[in-house]
């Protein structure tokens, strides 16, 4: 590995990256005095970083490449940890166990604070399994899911402003609105597919975020709307403190609900439909599926669970402005799905957890999120573009005549 | 008697080209048709607007299948067109590659269940039945066709030949009762035309379903076909049983170009 070649390409890509950082890294005028500073250290560091670090990348891109060889050769491959987890029995019982008593004693070890992120977490695991649906199953690329969001926590804030129902009362009513809207996006698209159906489902988001903020008699413009009542138990008043909790626990249960009908829709008669529509669609309509309904379904049922969510976001913050719905919340989403794995509920429970939780705990780092960001996407683009766990397609069985089928 | 699929004049314009012109064509109940003809002649063409991928700019195409009434198809949606009873493969494979081979061939029976939302999420008695035979039905088909060994390979892994004949399993899945085969034989080698020839006389006879086939493979065509249609440019040129297209100087003409003598 360490022949001349390899160097000499490695000694390229550290001048390359020297020249490209150069501006940023080694100048720096100071405006106080007039002068410029030249960090000449800077380049050096980067120079050698930027050298050992093209060794690594080759490293892993080799040895991806042999994995790669090793799959068409038919040798035995190690099954990945995950895979192994979810498929036997004797790992996923005690794993599954293991998580629900992680999830059931979480809010009694650790601080508000600490429940309040997981809270939001797992409000970010419901977002992405509803846009798993839209874009992992059905193929059709929404960039602008968070409008979905938007129009649940309006629901609520405007319902209880004007009407001042509870919580309970508007959680289906944000559910249903959501799926209306879903519908009310799905029918100008339904002729529309890959980059064209991104550039509306963007613009549509966008729509939603400027009605709010501009109509001013509806929805109370960019001041939003304050004391929103957080969930209820049936009339109990509850402090702070475990008010907090008793969300957090009521998230736990919500996101059981989605998981388990996401689940059952994924293997169903519709499932199967929307992953055909993803895969092809004229073959897919040639078979007698209809493709309008069947994109209509997608849009509505992936819309129902931003609607939802959107409901218990207006709960937990007791107040909301479109300056929460923009489209980073959009991308954030989407991140979660592709970088889970389209299609793959435990995928996306696992992205939308990391997502989410890492830049809470690395507040340290925060300055450089973005960059952490783009890294990792980058990353997982080459070395796993199939998502953190890959989806598995469900076995059946069948009932044949063993007659003809022995050998 | 009354033919199942009747053609007359369909003529179908793209822009100033006319790809069809007014074609005629009928399929009675238990026959193999062939439809041949040069590359670019319009059969495909032909193909998608008899399933409504296009609409015909002019021409009737009325369906009769058997023991039912007969109605016009055209303007249909294709999803429609299936439903009625015509089902039909593509000449480059149009497969679902990542789905495994019993999924693809459960999408055929998608419109011939019927469980929704509910159904599928409550996953009630009879959304458990009808699953249950949509499976066991799926994999009958996939026994007949000869593919039981790769059930749960994804589409995409299987060899070439094995993916027009999963195509066919997939068509047969909607319960047609004309299934429309565009050109099954490409890039299948003497061996695997021989076994597709065999496979399609035993669906006639077995399934009980009429065949109308676009095909380059001569000596298949010749073997199967108990009538034979050629397209050249759009129009129909001729048409006849195998023996009387063989010898008829249109057709040579068409696929062998004008003589040049003196």
């Amino acid at each position: 590995m360490f022949n001349i070649k390899e160097i000499a390409k490695s000694f390229l890509v550290s001048l390359w990256f020297m020249f490209l950082t150069f501006p940023i890294m080694v100048i720096r005028v100071n405006t106080i005095y007039k002068t410029i500073e030249w960090r000449w250290k800077n380049l050096i560091m980067i120079g050698a970083g930027s050298f050992l670090l093209s060794f690594v990348w080759r490293y892993f891109i080799k040895r991806k490449e042999s994995g790669v060889k090793q799959a068409e050769s038919g040798k035995e491959q190690k099954v990945p940890l995950f895979r192994r987890i979810l498929e036997e029995r004797k790992l996923f019982i005690p794993a599954t166990v293991l998580t629900g008593l992680f999830a059931l004693v979480f809010p009694f070890i650790f601080s508000s604070y600490q429940i309040n992120i997981m809270t939001t977490a797992l409000m970010y695991v419901i977002l992405g399994l509803g846009l798993n649906i839209v874009v992992g199953l059905a193929g059709l690329l929404d960039l602008g899911y968070v409008a979905f969001y938007a129009v649940g926590a309006y629901s609520y804030a405007l319902i209880n402003y004007h009407f001042s129902l509870g919580f309970w009362t508007v959680l289906p009513v944000g559910a249903i609105m959501g799926a209306l809207f879903g519908i009310l996006l799905g029918f100008p698209v339904l002729r529309l597919r890959g980059d064209y159906l991104a550039i509306v489902t963007l613009g549509f988001g966008e729509m939603i975020r400027l009605i709010l903020e501009n109509w001013n008699e509806f929805s109370f413009g960019p001041s939003g709307i304050a004391h929103i009542p957080r969930p209820g138990l049936f009339g109990i008043a509850m402090s702070l403190e475990n008010s907090i909790i008793y969300l957090y626990f009521l998230m736990i249960a919500i996101t059981l609900f989605t998981i388990f009908v996401v689940n059952r829709l994924q293997d169903s008669r519709i499932g199967r439909a929307w992953i055909a529509l993803r895969e092809d669609e004229i073959a897919c309509q040639a078979m007698g599926i209809d493709k309008t309904k069947t994109k209509l379904t997608a849009f509505a049922l992936g819309a129902t669970w931003a609607g939802m969510v959107g409901v218990i976001f207006a709960a937990k913050t007791t107040f909301v402005n479109p300056a929460s719905f923009t489209f980073l919340e959009s991308a954030m989403i989407l991140s979660i799905v592709v970088l889970g794995g389209m299609g793959s509920i435990v995928g996306v429970m696992i992205a939308a957890l990391i997502l989410i939780l890492l830049p809470e705990y690395l507040r340290a780092f925060s300055e450089y999120r973005m960059i952490l960001f783009g890294a990792i996407m980058v990353i997982m683009m080459v070395f796993r573009p199939q998502g953190i766990v890959a989806n598995v397609r469900r076995t059946y069985e069948y009932h044949g005549t063993p007659s003809k089928n022995a050998k | 008697m009354e033919p199942i699929l009747e053609v007359t004049d369909l003529t179908m314009d793209f822009g100033g080209l006319r790809a069809l012109d007014e074609i005629g064509l009928e399929v009675f109940d238990g026959e193999i048709v062939a439809l041949i003809g040069p590359n670019g002649a319009g059969k495909t063409t032909f193909f998608n607007c008899i399933t409504g991928i296009y609409t015909p700019t002019r021409g009737e195409m009325l369906i009769a299948p058997p023991g039912k009434k007969k109605e016009k198809i055209n303007g249909l949606k294709p999803n429609i067109v299936t439903e009625k009873g015509l089902a039909r493969t593509f000449q480059n494979i149009r497969l679902f590659p990542n789905m495994t081979v019993l999924e693809n061939v459960m999408i055929g029976r998608h419109c011939r269940s019927g469980s929704g939302v509910a159904g599928a999420v409550f996953r009630n008695r009879a959304t458990v039945n009808e699953e249950r035979e949509v499976v066991s039905k799926s994999y009958k088909i996939l026994e007949k066709i000869g593919l039981a060994s790769f059930v749960n390979e994804f589409a995409k892994n299987l060899p070439y030949g094995a993916q027009r004949r999963l195509e066919i399993a997939r068509a047969m899945a909607t319960e047609p009762f004309l299934l429309l085969l565009d050109e099954p034989a490409a890039g299948m080698n003497p061996q695997e035309t021989a076994e597709l020839d065999e496979l399609i006389k035993s669906i006639r006879d077995e399934e009980k379903i009429s065949i109308l086939l676009i095909e380059h493979d001569m000596k298949l065509v010749m073997s199967i076909s108990d009538r034979i249609f050629v397209m050249d440019y759009g129009r129909k040129i001729a048409q006849g049983t195998p023996a009387e297209i063989k010898s008829n100087p249109v057709v040579i003409k068409a696929y062998l170009g004008e003589e040049t003598d003196a």
